[in-house]
């Protein structure tokens, strides 16, 4: 066991390193997203209410697989046959897409119904006062309604972290593409599995510890 | 104290419907400067919406509102600089659960740049102490009673400095020991010159502070006169059905 963590440890931490970047990237972009979305599918216009369910529902109807599969193979082949043109994503780009539409989709609808468990008197209220929409949203609708909404992102953000894995699909070198590479020359699977899981387990605990250090400073004063 | 050469609120043939739903057929009404208006009814009258077309929270289907000579029914007008005008009230108070009592009295004067910071916070603290919760104002909303909470809403109303204010069922929501407390804060701003439109149930206050009573049902306006004349001598069949229930 020890000489597996001394000959390929530093090989999965490096390989920690770039699912960490994957996730970020994409819980970064998820989130833009997330929130453009949000806000989209509770603003008084039918065509960004529709806009808005189109994506989340085309997003959260196909599986992450497929998805990165068509983002990294799908769609340079498609320009290339149908366009002419020559368009290669490298896996982290690719990844990225993938990652941050799917997050997008989710982080929408967490927004949305966290914005519509607001009562609809507090927008109201201050609108009657002269404020505009978008004010009145930033500054009452929103800080009340982000409080309720961070169980929800916490869970969205392990959830997008343990997605980066799939994207060992398309070859992107995060810690289980990189796992099956080490595997693949010393066939202990029992051991790099074991190990990988609990690197996984150990950044989402302390996640969570960051996520609820957060909500409690978020809480005070009320 | 009712201007009679002002006309505050000119409502003509106001129509709105929800979908298929009529809920208000045919309007007519003006409202003068310094005047104190009660409409009352029975639910789903209309009263409720009639009022808050008058700042449009409810769009306006069809006919015109013309508030201080803006018509307000147009979709050309700046909803906003009129709504800075027209203080409301609700039912349930709709407090700003984020901000506490001074925050929320803040908020749309500074944030509108009527006043700066000082001067919100005076006016603010003025308020307070005209409906007499200057002693709460680090308090959030959850930790206050009803009649706190909505007196802390009139204050929040008031700060905005409004020449109208529309009361939408203010002590409905009250314990009934807390209803007194309201109305006799908006007794004094009637007293002040307040322009007032007032949906309440409460015919006593009714009696005593209204220069006019509405009565609706249907959504329609079925009779109008001072007080004395509604409440005592009422010539409409449904308003003294509806009076014989509530008295």
């Amino acid at each position: 066991m020890s000489q597996i963590i001394d000959t390929y440890g530093l090989i999965l931490v490096k390989a920690m390193g770039q699912t960490l970047l994957l996730a970020l990237l994409g819980l970064f972009f998820g989130c833009l997203l997330g929130i453009v979305f949000g806000l989209a599918s509770v603003f008084n216009s039918k065509i960004s209410k529709a806009i808005s369910a189109i994506y989340v529902n085309l997003i959260r109807g196909v599986p992450m697989i497929v998805l990165a599969f068509f983002v990294f193979y799908g769609i340079p082949y498609g320009l290339r046959t149908i366009l002419g043109v020559k368009y290669t994503f490298t896996a982290l780009q690719a990844g990225t897409i993938c990652l941050a539409l799917n997050c997008g989709a989710y982080m929408a609808e967490i927004i949305r119904a966290g914005i519509q468990s607001i009562d609809p008197g507090q927008m109201e209220a201050a609108r009657s006062l002269g404020l505009t929409y978008w004010r009145s949203m930033f500054r009452v609708v929103l800080p009340q309604a982000i409080k309720n909404m961070i169980p929800s992102i916490v869970n969205q953000f392990i959830i997008t972290l343990k997605d980066t894995s799939i994207l060992s699909v398309i070859g992107f070198p995060e810690l289980v593409n990189k796992a099956q590479n080490v595997i693949s020359k010393t066939f202990k699977s029992f051991e790099i599995w074991a190990i990988v899981g609990l690197m996984y387990l150990v950044v989402i605990l302390i996640l969570q510890q960051v996520a609820k250090a957060l909500e409690r400073r978020l809480n005070r004063g009320k | 104290m009712v201007n009679k050469n002002n006309v505050k609120i000119h409502v003509e043939n106001l129509k709105k419907s929800f979908g298929k739903l009529d809920v208000l057929m045919d309007i007519s009404n003006d409202i003068y400067e310094g005047e104190v208006v009660v409409i009352i009814g029975p639910s789903g009258s209309g009263k409720s919406t009639f009022l808050r077309c008058m700042n449009r929270l409810e769009d306006i289907t069809d006919g015109k509102i013309i508030i201080d000579g803006y018509d307000i029914s147009s979709k050309k007008i700046n909803i906003n600089k009129v709504r800075e005008n027209v203080g409301m009230v609700f039912q349930h108070f709709n407090l700003f659960n984020n901000l506490n009592v001074l925050e929320n009295l803040m908020l749309a004067p500074v944030d509108l740049k009527k006043k700066t910071k000082q001067e919100a916070k005076e006016s603010a603290i003025r308020m307070l102490e005209k409906v007499g919760v200057e002693d709460k104002v680090d308090y959030y909303p959850s930790q206050l009673s009803g009649g706190q909470k909505q007196r802390v809403a009139i204050a929040r109303a008031l700060c905005m400095e409004p020449d109208i204010m529309l009361f939408d069922e203010p002590t409905s929501a009250l314990d009934p020991e807390m209803v007194a407390e309201v109305l006799q804060v908006m007794k004094q701003l009637a007293a002040d010159g307040m322009t007032m439109v007032i949906v309440t149930h409460e015919i006593g206050f009714a009696r005593e502070v209204a220069d006019r009573v509405i009565f609706m049902d249907g959504g329609y306006i079925v009779e109008e006169g001072t007080p004395l004349e509604i409440f005592g001598n009422p010539k409409e069949q449904r308003t003294i059905d509806f009076l014989n229930k509530v008295l």
